[in-house]
């Protein structure tokens, strides 16, 4: 683990691996740092302090803190219903290297953790265990992504909280809204957060 | 008489603010807030709100507003023709107010003793225009609520501070995560030449024009979270310094941070304004 400066108020860790990332980010959860916030990402965990924090001080602690022992997965997975209809689901499972009926039985079939969020709030990268995910973006990006769509794209899959542009292959739509201001708490995946995908039918 | 303000005019932009979303940054969802930090304070404290009540902030003048009942209003930031600057002033029941074009600055922020009352999103009032979170921009026709507070009137008649000028500023720079990604001509090359500021610049962040910057190295990172203050080498070579609304995760290197008082300066940066930073000690 690095510590890397990022100005007066945060520093970030560089980690080697998801992996290494996720057990770092449930040990810093655990040690109850006096921060403002924490942010994991896909190989760093930046570390914000306020206008009170001495960075000093917390990178000597932030040293001195073990990885965890499990990889953060905690509770009962959060179960997302969908349905396996996107336009890209063909694409999709050619760039994989086989048929559609065997995307979707491995990614119903696959324990997904939420390794981080970001792009858009409470949109989650979800991270695979038993299977070798790595799916080429569109090689044109769609303007418009309508709001709840499955999709995938490198080592991650994920829901689209809102309408926006994306380039990640669409293999279906969720039928819950993974962030809803009217629900507390409005956003339905955490980093750390263990998922599992329940196919409902039409 | 009920305590509102009524929107005449909204101008360019205005938006309501106050310290935006903090702790939040883990599910994607970015801090936001004022962007001078330090005139959202102060406006604030001039009419003896607490720090954290919701403010104004009105992007190069142009807000018109009328009050529905009186009310106890002061201005910081950007000094606007048309109203009183740091200092509280009474605007009377059917009395209006219209912020002028400002000489120097960008961003005025206007605070209303009890503070503007719209209901929050997530724990804060502020609008994020990159997320779409918090209150839509200020329209013609709309009605804020004002709301109420115990503090005591502060005995101030006007705050004497620094305010913005359109000089060239100077900002305090450390290096950032990536500076490895850059040599020491380009670092240098950072540190020495006078950038100017793109009229594309907005909440989300300052762009910058000048000489492009050699990177050493090709490809893209993985994403890494970042705060406001960040400046950001995109292919261009030419750097984008990261304000409220930046986003919570970005994948080009960051060569550099502007330090966090520092960024409040950079928040009041008018386009076509010169820009330098700087390692050197205050």
């Amino acid at each position: 683990m690095r510590i890397l400066p990022s100005g007066t108020r945060a520093l970030l860790l560089e980690l080697d691996s998801l992996e290494e990332v996720l057990a770092q980010y449930a040990a810093l959860q655990a040690a109850e740092l006096p921060v403002l916030d924490l942010v994991p990402a896909g190989r760093t965990i930046l570390v914000i302090g306020d206008r009170d924090t001495d960075l000093k001080a917390l990178a000597g602690r932030l040293a001195s803190i073990e990885p965890g022992e499990h990889t953060g997965v905690t509770g009962a997975p959060v179960e997302i219903p969908v349905q396996y209809d996107g336009e890209d689901l063909s694409d999709a499972a050619h760039l994989l290297g086989c048929s559609p009926e065997e995307l979707v039985r491995r990614h119903l079939e696959e324990e997904w953790t939420v390794a981080f969020c970001g792009f858009a709030p409470g949109f989650g990268y979800l991270a695979g265990a038993k299977f070798t995910w790595d799916t080429p973006r569109r090689s044109s990006p769609r303007t418009k992504v309508p709001a709840g769509s499955l999709a995938l794209a490198g080592e991650f899959t994920g829901v689209y909280p809102r309408e926006s542009p994306g380039g990640w292959q669409l293999i279906g739509h969720a039928l819950v809204d993974v962030f809803d201001l009217d629900r507390d708490p409005a956003a339905l995946l955490v980093p750390g957060a263990a998922v599992r995908f329940v196919e409902s039918t039409p | 008489m009920s305590r509102i303000l009524r929107v005449l005019e909204p101008g360019a932009l205005t938006t309501v603010q106050d310290f935006g979303r903090p702790g939040q940054a883990a599910l994607g969802i970015g801090r936001s807030g004022a962007c001078d930090r330090g005139a959202h304070r102060l406006a604030n404290a001039l009419v003896g709100n607490h720090p954290t009540l919701a403010t104004l902030e009105a992007t190069f003048g142009g807000l018109a507003l009328e009050a529905g009942s009186d009310l106890v209003v002061a201005a910081a930031g950007a000094r606007c023709s048309g109203v009183p600057h740091l200092a509280p002033f009474r605007l009377a029941a059917g009395e209006r107010l219209t912020l002028g074009a400002p000489q120097a600055g960008l961003r005025t922020y206007l605070a209303v003793r009890g503070g503007i009352d719209v209901a929050p999103v997530l724990g804060s009032r502020a609008t994020d225009i990159l997320s779409g979170l918090g209150p839509t921009p200020l329209a013609k026709g709309d009605v804020l609520p004002i709301g109420t507070t115990p503090r005591p009137v502060p005995g101030v008649d006007v705050a004497p501070v620094p305010e913005p000028t359109n000089d060239r500023l100077t900002v305090h720079v450390s290096a950032g995560p990536r500076r490895d990604w850059f040599d020491d001509a380009a670092w240098d090359l950072f540190t020495s030449q006078t950038y100017a500021v793109d009229s594309q610049s907005n909440r989300v962040g300052v762009r910058l024009t000048g000489e492009p910057l050699p990177r050493l190295r090709e490809g893209e990172l993985v994403s890494e979270g970042m705060v406001r203050g960040a400046v950001q080498l995109p292919p261009s070579g030419l750097p984008v310094l990261f304000l409220a609304d930046h986003p919570v995760t970005g994948g080009y290197p960051v060569i550099a941070y502007v330090d966090d008082l520092d960024v409040d300066r950079c928040a009041q940066l008018r386009p076509g304004q010169e820009l330098r930073f700087t390692t050197h000690a205050r």
